[in-house]
């Protein structure tokens, strides 16, 4: 793995988002602008807030990064650009490891801005800690990612790309306690929920937890991400059959 | 003219897509220093050869030696200039954005850029995007990250598509002076008339090679006076 052409990758990759700023927008405020939506819903409950605004703040970067990244990545492929690079020296690792460096700085803009608005202006009041609540958005935001890599080397086309998130989110978004607690989920639904990326993501904002419970629920989601991206590695072929 | 050593070797090359043979047998070599046109109508298997020869396509027999290496050996990533056909750059970043990172990845200096712009003449066009040029245009910025760092190989797939005469002419003059450089230049068209531009011709069709000689002894072979009659009149002997 060669640093410089993984750097080189996150610039251009970077770059390609500065010529559409509409994307880096929608990027940016969408996951703030639904928390926002929610807490004005929510204004005359305000302790329903507090309860489901900061599981939702590690789900809406999940959905928003899985979209952009997969279809991205799939034009990357459907234009030829991705076949170019294979006759360069680059190698797979450094082109996924340059694509998960730019989400990831994306995702990291992204989870600090939504945790900021919510507790300042949207006036979210949560016993966990600001910065754990921002920890979960940003692993949120690099799974989505790291997923979108993933499922774009299956993909044929941004129609199946975008397809495959009501096929691989919404089941967990079903499972991840959001709707109902995992504990009172039918056994077999249970053992899948609580292996799930997005229900340690929820777990992870729950207050009044071990230290030992969050490493576990972090060490879920971390290992969920390094998968996808081993994954993604994996799925994508420099030779066309 | 002088050859130099041999750069390109194609053995009894295979190459079956989705179940049907695309590719049947085809056997060729090439040398430093040849400007050679693949000729054929769409569908022939141009492309596809040309991929076989970048090491990007499976194949499903034969040997193909690049620079006595087996194609898509990872000592020969960079030693093969390729242009893909319908560009194959990024259409969201301006043109020398597009060549800093294909520099970059080479580790090509940020001068090499400047040289292949003045090459495909873009130089005026650099800071524009590249969804906002002509097709034409397009083509010249995937030549120009072709001929980065002056590869000993040249692979390009329907360089002159859509561009003017004039351009045409010019291009093919720079192929020409690659070629006498010492660069093997392997040039594919759907266009006959190209032909003559060539000092060596490969003609497929249905994925059979027909044909590799020069064009003066394609004409005095088919007694034709036009590449297209030629190329005719090679159809009828082999089917």
């Amino acid at each position: 793995m060669n640093l410089r052409r993984v750097l080189l990758t996150t610039r251009r990759i970077l770059q390609q988002l500065r010529h559409d700023p509409r994307t880096i927008g929608l990027l940016l405020l969408v996951p703030s602008a639904l928390i926002g939506l929610l807490a004005w819903t929510l204004s005359r409950r305000p302790s329903s807030f507090a309860s489901i605004g900061p599981q939702l703040l590690g789900v809406f970067p999940l959905i928003v990064m899985f979209l952009v990244t997969s279809v991205i990545t799939l034009r990357e492929r459907t234009v030829g650009t991705l076949e170019r690079l294979f006759t360069l020296p680059l190698t797979k690792g450094e082109f996924i490891a340059g694509y998960a460096f730019a989400f990831g700085l994306l995702a990291v803009v992204q989870s600090m801005l939504v945790a900021t608005l919510s507790y300042t202006w949207f006036g979210l009041s949560h016993q966990g800690i600001p910065w754990r609540i921002g920890l979960v958005a940003l692993c949120a935001g690099l799974l989505g990612t790291a997923l979108g890599l993933a499922l774009s080397a299956v993909a044929h086309s941004e129609f199946q790309a975008v397809q495959f998130m009501p096929a691989f989110i919404l089941p967990q978004l079903l499972l991840c306690g959001l709707f109902v607690p995992v504990g009172q989920l039918p056994a077999a639904l249970r053992l899948i929920a609580d292996v799930l990326p997005m229900t340690a993501a929820i777990h992870a904002i729950a207050p009044w937890q071990s230290t030992a419970f969050y490493t576990g629920q972090f060490a879920i989601m971390v290992a969920y991400i390094l998968g996808a991206l081993a994954a993604g590695a994996a799925t994508i072929r420099r030779k066309t059959k | 003219m002088k050859r130099g050593k041999i750069t390109v070797d194609v053995a009894e090359l295979r190459v079956v897509r989705e179940g049907s043979e695309i590719l049947h047998s085809l056997s060729f070599r090439a040398s430093e220093g040849e400007l050679i046109g693949l000729l054929g109508p769409s569908g022939s298997g141009k492309s596809t050869l040309m991929r076989s020869l970048l090491g990007v396509q499976v194949i499903a027999g034969g040997a193909l030696q690049i620079l006595t290496k087996p194609a898509g050996a990872r000592s020969l990533r960079g030693k093969l200039g390729y242009m893909a056909q319908g560009s194959a750059v990024y259409l969201d970043l301006s043109v020398e954005e597009n060549l800093h990172y294909f520099a970059g990845v080479l580790n090509e200096p940020r001068e090499e850029v400047a040289r292949v712009l003045e090459v495909v003449s873009l130089t005026s066009f650099a800071r524009r995007v590249v969804s906002s040029l002509s097709g034409g245009e397009r083509t010249r910025v995937s030549l120009a990250t072709a001929l980065l760092g002056s590869p000993p190989i040249l692979i390009l797939d329907e360089p002159t598509v859509g561009l003017d005469p004039i351009l045409r002419r010019d291009l093919w003059d720079t192929f020409k002076k690659l070629a006498e450089s010492g660069t093997t230049v392997l040039v594919s068209s759907h266009v006959m008339d190209e032909a003559a531009r060539c000092e060596r011709l490969l003609l497929l069709r249905d994925g059979h090679l027909l044909f590799d000689d020069s064009p003066t002894n394609l004409l005095a072979a088919s007694k034709s006076s036009s590449y297209d009659d030629a190329f005719e009149r090679l159809i009828e002997q082999h089917s």
